[in-house]
């Protein structure tokens, strides 16, 4: 196990250096520099604020400093935009809002999906299974930015129950929208995974086996027929997971929560290059970790795989 | 005793055709395609709403560029969908025809989603069928290297493209067919890995015929079924990935629109008691997804009678 633990991570440091080096590389080729604003800079200005922020080294030499100061010292640099505050501050005010509600969300998504998959099997054909069946069909085309808009119109501006954006890490009524619009599609292909690998579970032999002797019905499934279930839903948590960050965009946007998602999109609007770099970067070896920990679950759980 | 002449003649018929055409797998997976009604539906949607796409704009009263000054300022009071005005889908917060717009943001969210696609199989199915019929080294490398594209979070870095290299449709439709193409790649290498071995691919490497004529011409429609099952499942998504891109206002720029766009609008604008401009764009998105969504587990079920 310990091998198998040692090269996955052999892998996943050399992605993550190359994720670095390819965004630097990209934005060195992008065309207009930090500083190309609507009012040209004198030329001498130009050139000390290129001289400070190293812009004038060889590319290399640049790449390497980047590397090292993100690897070593964990340290993204200044904003290029806002030169009072570094790409680790944006970050860190942003983060564990989104780590908040991301984290709620991916909970939610697969506690529901798994229990109304797992109903929808065990009682296969019945109404429960037609209804679950319709939740999921119809939850998988309200992705994030259709659901935030509904759940905003509905909850906010008909029935005044919630607030329509804004964040307080005290008051837990600001992360309810945000936490059903971002699940809500999720849950609904967790619940498909769950329902179709559970009736093939159920319908196998050792689970036959197991109710010839006798063993009341809760602890067959609890016992023999969840475990082996799992497998195909954890092998998607990789995507939620990285779908829950990615949609902070849209929830940052739309409900003004202030997370992470923001920082990248004004990054974006306004080409701080920097802090766009250092965002992606974060999120690419989260997700190079989660995908790390999910391999490992699962090798964990399937006997069949060696490792 | 009377035989019934024209029933005994259909009797006759139906051994005689039987006889002679039998099913093939195809005539066989069309016809439990035909049969399974939310495939059906998911087709009509998909046909009626690729039809409004291509002649709705014959229809419409106004160009999706025209402001309607009549309407301009009070657009909640006035611009609601009439057949009086011309208007059937009400105006835009900024007097624009709603019908006109969402005839453009659908030509464009379904060029999308088509052309981004089509570009993921292309690129995909070559690319895993390269690496699964070459094998050896080459397929570690190759398949190694989608592993590791695979974890990099392909939406930021298509915005990092978009912003970096200016918001233009053909940047859009290179960006999200490229990072699409991963999953096809994985798919069609194990099919290759499976076909490689048969004996009418042997046959054509016994006559001489080049590695790069036997994945065109041997390997690649062999895996046709595979690849259209997902093609159809992939066209929603790039539908989706366009629309989040478009909702961020990262997107397709004015005055082109898309669905995404088209919703982003309507849901800034709804607290004006203004509906509709959300509702028209996301009934289209909505049962689009549906149609693809409904089509491509048909299919897939009308292939793979055994996967229920």
């Amino acid at each position: 196990m310990f091998a198998f633990i040692l090269r996955r991570l052999a892998v996943a440091i050399p992605t993550l250096l190359l994720l670095i080096v390819f965004s630097f590389v990209l934005m060195h080729l992008a065309p207009g520099g930090p500083f190309t604003g609507e009012r040209a800079l004198p030329p001498q200005v130009l050139a000390n604020l290129e001289a400070q922020y190293g812009l004038n080294d060889p590319l290399w030499l640049q790449i390497w400093n980047y590397l090292v100061s993100v690897v070593i010292h964990f340290d993204f640099g200044p904003s290029f935009v806002y030169p009072d505050r570094t790409v680790n501050q944006l970050i860190a005010n942003g983060f564990p809002v989104t780590l908040t509600y991301g984290g709620l969300s991916f909970l939610a998504a697969v506690i529901l999906g798994v229990s109304l998959g797992v109903v929808a099997a065990i009682w296969h054909n019945s109404w429960v299974d037609y209804l679950a069946v319709g939740i999921s069909i119809g939850a998988q085309v309200l992705p994030n930015f259709v659901m935030a808009p509904l759940l905003v119109l509905v909850f906010t501006l008909w029935y005044r129950w919630l607030p329509g954006g804004g964040w307080s890490f005290n008051d837990p009524s600001f992360s309810v929208m945000p936490v059903i619009a971002l699940s809500t599609s999720y849950m609904a292909s967790i619940a498909r995974i769950t329902r179709s690998s559970m009736l093939e579970v159920l319908g196998s032999n050792h689970i036959r086996t197991a109710r010839a002797k006798g063993m009341p019905e809760h602890r067959v499934i609890i016992r023999h027929a969840l475990k082996p279930a799992m497998l195909p839903v954890i092998s998607y948590l990789g995507p939620v997971f990285v779908s829950m960050i990615t949609g902070s965009v849209v929830i940052d946007i739309y409900f003004s929560t202030g997370g992470i998602g923001k920082a990248f999109v004004d990054s974006a609007l306004n080409r701080d290059y920097a802090v766009m770099m250092g965002v992606t970067i974060l999120v690419g070896a989260l997700t190079i970790l989660f995908n790390l920990i999910v391999d490992v679950l699962y090798a964990w759980i399937d006997p069949k795989i060696r490792y | 005793m009377v035989i019934d002449q024209s029933k005994m003649q259909s009797l006759a018929d139906r051994f005689v055709e039987a006889d002679v055409k039998g099913r093939s797998p195809w005539a066989d997976a069309r016809r439990r395609f035909v049969r399974n009604r939310a495939a059906m539906l998911g087709l009509a949607i998909l046909v009626l709403v690729s039809l409004f796409a291509v002649i709705g704009g014959q229809f419409a009263q106004w160009s999706n560029e025209e402001l309607d000054f009549s309407v301009m300022g009070q657009v909640a009071q006035m611009g609601q969908p009439s057949l009086e005005n011309g208007h059937y889908f009400g105006t835009d917060n900024l007097g624009r025809d709603l019908y006109a717009r969402v005839v453009q943001g659908t030509q464009i969210s379904l060029m999308v989603g088509i052309v981004g696609a089509a570009i993921a199989v292309i690129v995909g199915t070559l690319y895993g069928a390269t690496a699964g019929y070459v094998g050896g080294r080459t397929d570690q490398i190759m398949m190694r290297t989608v592993d590791i594209l695979m974890s990099i979070p392909y939406m930021f870095v298509l915005i990092l493209l978009l912003v970096m290299f200016g918001r233009s449709m053909s940047m859009l439709f290179l960006g999200i067919g490229l990072i699409s193409w991963l999953d096809m790649s994985r798919i069609v290498r194990g099919q290759t890995l499976s076909l490689k071995n048969r004996e009418f691919i042997e046959a054509a490497r016994a006559t001489g015929v080049s590695s790069f004529r036997i994945i065109i011409r041997h390997i690649v429609p062999n895996l046709l079924g595979v690849v259209a099952v997902y093609a159809t499942l992939l066209v929603p998504l790039m539908i989706l990935t366009e629309s989040f891109i478009s909702f961020l206002g990262l997107g397709v720029q004015e005055p082109l629109t898309s669905w995404g766009a088209l919703i982003s609008e309507g849901a800034g604008t709804m607290n004006y008691g203004t509906l509709w401009q959300l509702a028209f764009p996301l009934f289209f998105f909505v049962i689009t997804l549906f149609g693809f969504f409904f089509v491509g587990d048909g299919l897939r079920d009308a292939l793979d009678p055994k996967e229920r």
